[in-house]
């Protein structure tokens, strides 16, 4: 059942490619077939998370079989999935409209369906040759999605970059499955029988992190991130950054399920590469002043909080504490969902924001929650949860890693761990409140500062709605966690069935219960102290008239903070890692002409260090350039020489 | 013992009455020392009650956020409060990690401050959120970095535990280590709270201030909730600093109250002191300060890992 709603998704897009350019048809056909097809998944997802469901079955390609497991963990991953694709796709149905887009609308939704679907299909693979048959659909699929203006220079570049990225964490993951199938001799990508010497198994540890951080985007391998976040259609953009990236952590947790006595080593290595992609990821995203960039780089860090978890995990798994693996892990893939809830609303809103004004620069934007109010009050949401704020979501997974790191500190052998990890995390928390306060005060509060939104209005309700259930989701789970739970006491029972024994039920760990009244608290103390406000204010008189500013009365939005200037005694503190480029006015003279600041924070890790080494590699490349004469006879002759070259050595 | 209602009750009403208080001592142990008369000690409640009664201007780029930021400031220093044992009697709410909640309860309540800041569009309110987020981002490790010393010291992840009749002990074991956390976690309430030296609460230099510049454009009704949201955060940051620097636990509810109240005005008059001895430091100086406060929480977790 489960292949038949992969392939319902997979092929949604194609009977629209039969039809016009800008036939309203085929986008509702591709649109109803996704929906169809991920529902199906949901149930299958839901019943996945009590009953595993297996299914074995040969096939002609060489070491492959296929071979579906869809266990909790995989059910855990499937299901942010299901809900986030249809929501794209019906939000797509207004954004990237067939009659807007007569030249790339076809070829867009083609591959978001096949992107959605290489995505579940690496899920529920249970052996190595499937999975990456869905990693390399994923992985096309969404190069195509992010290319998809690819008359535009900075669109191509960023395609580009993703491609390479891509192929290096293909390469690591080749080589970790050779790993394993040497040690093994088996191509099921399951638990090996401990035939894994330690040597071997830290290989495969090194080479899990490596390519599957590549596409989880963990700090500094995430240099592809920003640019394809930000070229891609912002529901792409939130399928990617909700769910595609989060195939990089399963994958991570898949293998380190793998192993009952992981080295201390490898817990500490996830969480600290988890608080540099955090603490980083956020860093740079302050310096931003281009929304899908800066909401690109928060995947960085909320990707950092996941990893944190699964760090955590691991290193109680080294010490033999289930109670921190449960903690970690929990806390972990509930970010997963969590993040993949806020971050595709957050990336639909700035959709919306981009769709009314046409740009997507902070310092062109102000003012718009009049009018767009409900855009406006969905990005709070997201804004809100996605800074890990009771009583939203994000607050709630947080807790779960904050309470993992402090029963940390409270054993010997982990305190400096826990010691270093937790105010890392609040270190996160706060800047990640600096960040959206930003994100969210300029665009839609204050007053315009340029005429692009003076048009502006709320979109319809084809992408309104979407990101309401998203909204909504994200309260639901913040005000009643214990609802969710259940699932991820599964998931760690799939990662561990010992672990989840000997840790007892999540209620006891945590205290999702208590949250729930805490929340409503917030809530019902909020409702109190607003309706009193409310009655000083109508009874007194509230006059309205300009903004005060220190009795200046002709204030202009010129003067207002620009999301550079709210930035900067941020972005200064972390100089040392985000190198900002500023170009200051110069003022000379006894009359000063106008003068103009400008400043940006790029990539440092891509311009410092992937550049330079590739244009390097790219000039020792030229001495192999004659080999390449574009002539496909000669590249046949090669690949057969080398074929026959194999046979006569293997011989 | 009394029932536990009863003393949530008393809890919740010292938490309602008391903060103003304290801002009223603040100014009159100042004016004593410069040598003035001063206000009477209960003249924040009088301000807060006239400003409730006043009109107000609500400049014209303002939405329904900036409104919102008094009310989301008081309940979520309300909720906090709730958490917070006083004089080492169990809070009316404690779970393991309620001091992640505590902390993120005044995230919560800055995000809408600093939003409520920029929805007036000015530049004057711009430049306090931006500093306010600044340096929160260096105050709130140093506040769970305190915390983790007492978690590590107790094995208990509830405040209510962490500030229980454990202290008292712990002051027996682990002397230095607290000292530090009360020094770190004392710079942490001044800093939160906008007091000298981080910032100075009756500055006329707009241009200077961090916390009054934010909310420059609230007028009536809603600088009233303002002020007592402000009072509020005050009182329950500085009962943490309390709770672990005045470890008497007797077990009977009247005295440990009142010790924890006498000891909530002697800090009350210490910070006066502090804000007549001390100049503000220059904004860049700051964070220097806060990552010292940093610093010193890390030494004593240090201390603690024997």
């Amino acid at each position: 059942m489960i292949l038949a709603a992969i392939a319902l998704v997979a092929f949604s897009g194609a009977p629209g490619v039969l039809l016009g350019r800008t036939s309203r048809v085929g986008e509702r056909i591709a649109t109803v077939l996704l929906v169809a097809g991920c529902l199906l998944g949901l149930g299958v997802a839901l019943g996945a998370l009590r009953t595993s469901v297996l299914l074995d079955l040969p096939w002609a390609v060489p070491g492959g079989r296929l071979a579906v497991r869809i266990d909790a963990l995989s059910a855990v991953f499937l299901l942010p999935l299901f809900v986030v694709a249809p929501l794209g796709s019906i939000y797509g149905l207004e954004y990237w409209a067939a009659r807007d887009h007569a030249e790339d609308g076809r070829k867009l939704r083609l591959f978001y369906g096949l992107l959605a679907a290489g995505i579940a299909l690496l899920l529920v693979a249970g052996n190595a040759v499937l999975f990456l048959v869905g990693w390399e659909t994923m992985a096309l699929a969404a190069f195509v999605c992010v290319t998809t203006e690819d008359r535009l220079e900075a669109v191509r570049r960023a395609g580009y970059v993703y491609l390479v990225a891509t192929r290096i964490g293909t390469l690591a993951l080749f080589a970790m499955f050779a790993i394993l199938h040497q040690a093994t001799g088996s191509w099921a990508f399951a638990a090996p029988a401990s035939a894994l010497g330690p040597q071997a198994a830290t290989a495969v540890f090194v080479l899990a992190l490596v390519g599957f951080g590549t596409k989880a985007g963990l700090m500094p391998l995430h240099v592809w991130l920003p640019g394809a976040h930000a070229s891609a259609p912002s529901h792409v953009s939130a399928l990617m950054s909700g769910v595609l990236i989060k195939t990089g952590i399963y994958g991570l947790v898949r293998v380190c399920s793998f192993f009952e006595q992981p080295p201390l080593g490898w817990g500490v290595t996830l969480l600290a590469v988890g608080a540099v992609s955090g603490v980083l990821g956020v860093a740079f995203a302050i310096g931003q002043h281009d929304l899908k960039r800066l909401l690109a780089y928060h995947s960085v860090e909320n990707i950092g909080i996941i990893t944190m978890g699964l760090g955590v995990a691991m290193l109680g798994r080294a010490i033999g504490s289930p109670v921190l693996v449960a903690l970690g892990l929990a806390g972990g893939l509930l970010h997963v969902w969590n993040h993949a809830l806020f971050k595709a609303l957050l990336f639909l809103g700035a959709g919306s924001v981009l769709h009314a004004t046409g740009t997507r620069e902070l310092d062109e934007l102000g003012g718009l929650s009049r009018r767009m109010p409900r855009t406006a009050l969905a990005f709070l949401f997201g804004a809100v949860a996605i800074c890990g704020l009771p009583p939203l979501n994000g607050f709630v997974s947080e807790l779960l890693i904050y309470l993992g790191l402090l029963r940390a500190t409270t054993t010997d052998r982990l305190l400096v761990a826990g010691a270093i990890g937790t105010p890392a995390l609040a270190l996160i928390g706060t800047l990640a409140v600096a960040c959206f306060v930003k994100a969210h005060g300029v665009v839609f509060l204050g007053s315009p500062r340029s005429p692009r939104g003076d048009h502006a209005h709320d979109p319809g309700a084809a992408m309104l709605a979407p990101m309401g259930v998203l909204g909504v989701a994200c309260a639901a789970i913040g005000l009643w966690p214990s609802g969710v739970a259940p699932a991820f006491e599964r998931a760690v029972a799939a990662f561990s069935s010992e672990v989840a024994v000997a840790s007892g039920s999540l209620e006891d760990l945590a205290p999702l219960r208590i949250l729930s009244v805490t929340g409503a608290a917030l809530l019902a103390l909020g409702a109190v102290a607003a309706a009193l406000l409310r009655r000083s204010t109508s009874r007194a008189r509230a006059a309205s008239g300009p903004t005060w500013d220190c009795g200046y009365a002709a204030p202009s939005p010129r003067m207002q903070y620009t999301a550079s200037s709210f930035a900067q005694t941020l972005v200064d503190l972390f100089a040392w890692a985000l190198r900002p480029v500023v170009h200051p006015p110069r003022v000379g003279g006894l009359f000063p002409q106008p003068a103009t600041f400008h400043s940006h924070v790029p990539d440092t890790v891509l311009d410092r260090a992937v550049l330079p080494l590739s244009r390097a590699g790219a000039r020792v490349a030229r001495w192999f350039r004659w080999v390449q004469h574009g002539n496909v006879h000669l590249y046949l002759v090669y690949v057969l020489s080398t074929l026959v070259i194999l046979i006569l050595v293997s011989r | 013992m009394l029932p536990s209602l009863v003393v949530a009750a008393i809890h919740l009403a010292l938490t309602l009455v008391l903060p103003p208080l304290l801002v009223g001592i603040i100014a009159r142990t100042k004016a004593a020392l410069a040598g003035r008369q001063g206000a009477p000690v209960w003249q924040p409640y009088r301000d807060i009650a006239k400003l409730l009664r006043k009109g107000s201007v609500i400049s014209t780029t303002t939405s329904w956020i900036f409104l919102a930021s008094p009310v989301v400031g008081i309940a979520a220093a309300i909720v906090a409060s709730l958490l917070l044992p006083m004089g080492g009697h169990r809070a009316p709410v404690s779970f393991a990690g309620d001091l992640v909640l505590f902390a993120y309860l005044f995230g919560l309540a800055r995000f809408f401050t600093v939003s409520a800041a920029l929805d007036t569009g000015s530049a004057f309110e711009g430049m306090g959120g931006a500093r306010e987020v600044t340096f929160s981002c260096l105050a709130e490790p140093a506040l769970l970095l305190g915390l983790v010393v007492l978690v590590r010291a107790t094995s208990s992840l509830s405040l209510s535990t962490m500030l229980g009749p454990q202290v008292l002990a712990q002051w027996h074991v682990a002397a230095a280590a607290l000292v530090l956390v009360v020094i770190s976690l004392f710079v942490v309430v001044l800093a939160e709270n906008c007091r000298i030296p981080f910032d100075d609460p009756n500055t006329h230099l707009e241009l200077t201030m961090i916390h009054e510049v934010m909310v420059l454009d609230h007028g009536g009704p809603a600088l009233g909730m303002i002020l007592y949201g402000a009072a509020l955060k005050l009182f329950v940051l500085g009962a943490i600093v309390v709770a672990i620097a005045v470890p008497v636990r007797t077990g009977s509810l009247v005295v440990d109250l009142g010790v924890f109240v006498g000891a909530m005005l002697g800090l009350s008059v210490l910070v006066g002191v502090i804000e007549s001895a001390t100049a503000r430091l220059k904004l860049r100086q700051v964070p220097s300060l806060l990552v010292g406060a940093c610093l010193l929480a890390g030494f004593a977790v240090a201390l603690s890992a024997r």
